[in-house]
């Protein structure tokens, strides 16, 4: 294995426990009452936001949903603004105005961070309609749920991508669950690769929970986008292993459930790939962690000792420009 | 200045912003090739084509996100929603999406979409076509709201709202579509941003705007014959609303008559009258009195319709009662 291999592959596997150790100091940091609100944690999907990120490049447009702190992590978000901005302080990637749903970053082309199932969808197709009418070549890469395939708003984006040619790929992270209900107890046909075909969008299923599929496919995809400038769908299966947000009982699945899920874990099973083609050892495996660990306690203590927004700015940004005084 | 129509205001106002900025676009139901739902935009497909004049599919939350996006991405977007009522199936897009989007995002974002969008009733078209809430649009910070009530606002405000770095709601009413009136197209279209004072007076005041325009003038015609000398206000932005001009006109008369075409429970009227209170009440020689639609879903049978909307009787008759009022 050549050296680019072993460095590519410790990047992927540290771009995912950089998700993975966020989230779960975000959850300890909930317990703590430093972060507050609505806390929707990415444990367990860290490699389709990983796989899905290194195919797009900077020209490319992201919109993400409400689950989406992977997502800007590995847009290349700092964790700093990240973790700030759960904390609410001003120096958080939206000034601590919208908190972990609502990551946003114009320099980034992160479009956020949206709390309305499907919401994302149709801006993501008007951001690919004016790349279009701009002449630019970019992919508006769109995540969102399968629960949002449900929504009126997902046939109504993907029927109009289609239909106008936009430049869209559309990433369904199927978890298999819409909140707390089952993909079999919210979808007719939970072959949801058959709902863009209706509308004549090439749509492929990829493992989710491995890291490189994703990322190839992703990188497939996003290149048809580019050259043909017509949407392309993507189904990236994969699972949520911690709760869907800090209000969840998880009354509706087994533990037997989780657990038997867990075993298809992406970083394990990463770890265990690069372990068994001799690119990570336990030596290798600490010092990426170190190195995780160190860059999330100085997010933390960044968050910890950002001042807020001061009460006085509240209603400043409202609108860009004030009228009528 | 020349005389035309409130529709072809609009239509001539679309065009020039057209021709001056390539990022500018239309896009909504039947705006093409139909030449749109009230033919606003006849004729302009033939003129710029059907990249920047974009018939839609009957998806209002899609195209007008698409519109939210577009802006965005650097576009200048004007999507046209048919009227009010088919806007509520976009209202996810405008509230959540629009309206929220540079303050959630600590600023970082702007959305320069100018959303037009038909209002109000008379047209005998029953109770699902002829809703006005351009209260509901005009509660929300984030949006700014503008409703047209004469020909030259028909023509000004698609202007002002373009040129608007934040998400407008202009409201054109469906019923004054036919309406005559001069414009001059030299005219500095920021001024739609506050109120107007359309007839000088000074023993009452008629605030109105949009829909209720013309019956509002027309009652204070009405009213100048009985020898009352009604000052007419046009609040045209419905958000934000223009308080020193609502208090300064209640300052000159004393008295107060709101029109306003939406049901009176939650009403602008109703914020009108408030802010009345909070700014003028020292001002009041009488109690404000509000002229709105009949609390009634609006009925199809012409006589039905008629009495459950704001009327020139009614308007004179509030004003009466207004003025009938002691100190």
């Amino acid at each position: 294995m050549s050296t680019i291999a072993r460095e590519r592959g410790r990047h992927l596997l540290r771009e995912m426990l950089r998700i993975r150790r966020l989230e779960e100091r975000s959850a300890e940091l909930y317990g703590q009452g430093k972060i507050r609100g609505f806390l929707h944690l990415y444990v367990g999907e860290e490699a389709v936001a990983v796989g899905a990120m290194q195919a797009l490049g900077p020209e490319d447009v992201v919109v993400a949903t409400y689950r989406e702190h992977g997502q800007a992590l590995a847009r290349g978000m700092d964790p700093g603004a990240v973790m700030a901005e759960m904390y609410g302080k001003v120096t958080g990637c939206s000034k601590g105005r919208g908190g972990s749903m609502h990551l946003f970053s114009h320099a980034l082309r992160f479009y956020g961070g949206s709390g309305i199932v499907a919401g994302g969808l149709p801006l993501a197709v008007g951001l690919a309609l004016a790349a279009k009418m701009l002449g630019e070549r970019r992919v508006t890469a769109c995540f969102f749920g399968d629960g949002a395939t449900d929504e009126g708003e997902f046939h109504e984006s993907l029927n109009l991508a289609a239909l106008w040619a936009l430049p869209v790929l559309f990433l369904c992270e199927n978890n298999r669950y819409a909140m707390g209900t089952a993909l079999h107890r919210h979808a007719a046909n939970p072959d949801l690769r058959q709902l863009p075909a209706a509308y004549g969008v090439v749509a492929e299923k990829v493992d989710g929970m491995d890291v490189l599929a994703v990322e190839r496919a992703v990188r497939h995809a996003a290149e048809e986008v580019r050259e043909q400038g017509t949407p392309r769908f993507l189904e990236l299966e994969t699972y949520r292993f911690r709760a869907h947000s800090m209000f969840d009982a998880e009354l509706y699945r087994d533990e037997a459930e989780v657990r038997a899920e867990q075993a298809r874990d992406p970083i394990t099973l990463f770890s265990e790939r690069l372990r068994a083609q001799g690119l990570l050892d336990d030596d290798a495996l600490a010092a990426i962690e170190r190195e995780v660990e160190e860059e999330l306690a100085r997010a933390v203590a960044f968050a910890e000792q950002s001042p807020w927004e001061p009460v006085e700015e509240l209603a400043t940004d409202v609108v860009t420009r004030e009228v009528g005084r | 200045m020349s005389t035309t129509t409130y529709r072809e205001a609009a239509r001539a106002a679309m065009r020039r912003a057209l021709e001056d900025d390539p990022r500018v676009f239309l896009m909504g139901e039947d705006v093409g090739r139909y030449g749109g739902a009230f033919a606003v935009s006849r004729g302009l497909l033939e003129v710029f084509g059907p990249e920047r004049i974009r018939d839609t599919p009957l998806s209002e939350s899609a195209f007008v996100g698409a519109g939210i996006g577009a802006a965005l991405g650097g576009m200048r977007p004007i999507v046209e929603v048919m009227t009010v009522n088919f806007s509520l199936l976009a209202m996810d897009q405008i509230v959540n999406n629009a309206a929220t989007l540079r303050h959630m995002s600590g600023g970082q974002l702007s959305v320069p979409v100018l959303i037009r969008m038909a209002t109000g009733a008379g047209k005998q078209i029953a109770a699902q076509h002829s809703h006005s809430w351009e209260n509901w649009y005009a509660s929300v910070p984030g949006l700014k709201v503008l409703a047209a009530g004469s020909v030259q606002d028909a023509h000004d405000m698609v202007l002002a709202g373009l040129a608007d770095p934040d998400p407008v709601v202009l409201f054109e009413t469906m019923a004054l579509y036919n309406l005559e009136g001069e414009l001059d197209t030299s005219v500095d279209p920021e001024g739609v941003w506050r109120a107007a004072v359309r007839r000088a007076g000074r023993d009452v005041s008629l605030i109105s705007y949009g829909s209720s325009m013309p019956k509002t003038l027309e009652a204070a015609e009405r009213l100048a014959a009985e020898g009352v000398d009604a000052e007419v206000l046009d609040l045209r932005c419905l958000r934000p609303l223009d308080d020193a001009a609502i208090v300064a006109t209640v300052e000159r008369t004393h008295r107060a008559v709101i029109v306003d075409e939406g049901w009176r429970t939650g009403s602008l009227a109703g914020e009108v009258s408030a802010r009345i209170m909070e700014g003028a009440f020292y001002a009041l020689d009488a109690p404000v009195e509000r002229v709105c639609t009949a609390e009634v879903p609006i009925p199809y049978a012409k006589h039905l319709e008629d009495a459950a909307l704001p009327s020139v009787d009614g308007i004179v008759a509030a004003a009466r009662r207004a003025l009938a009022r002691e100190p």
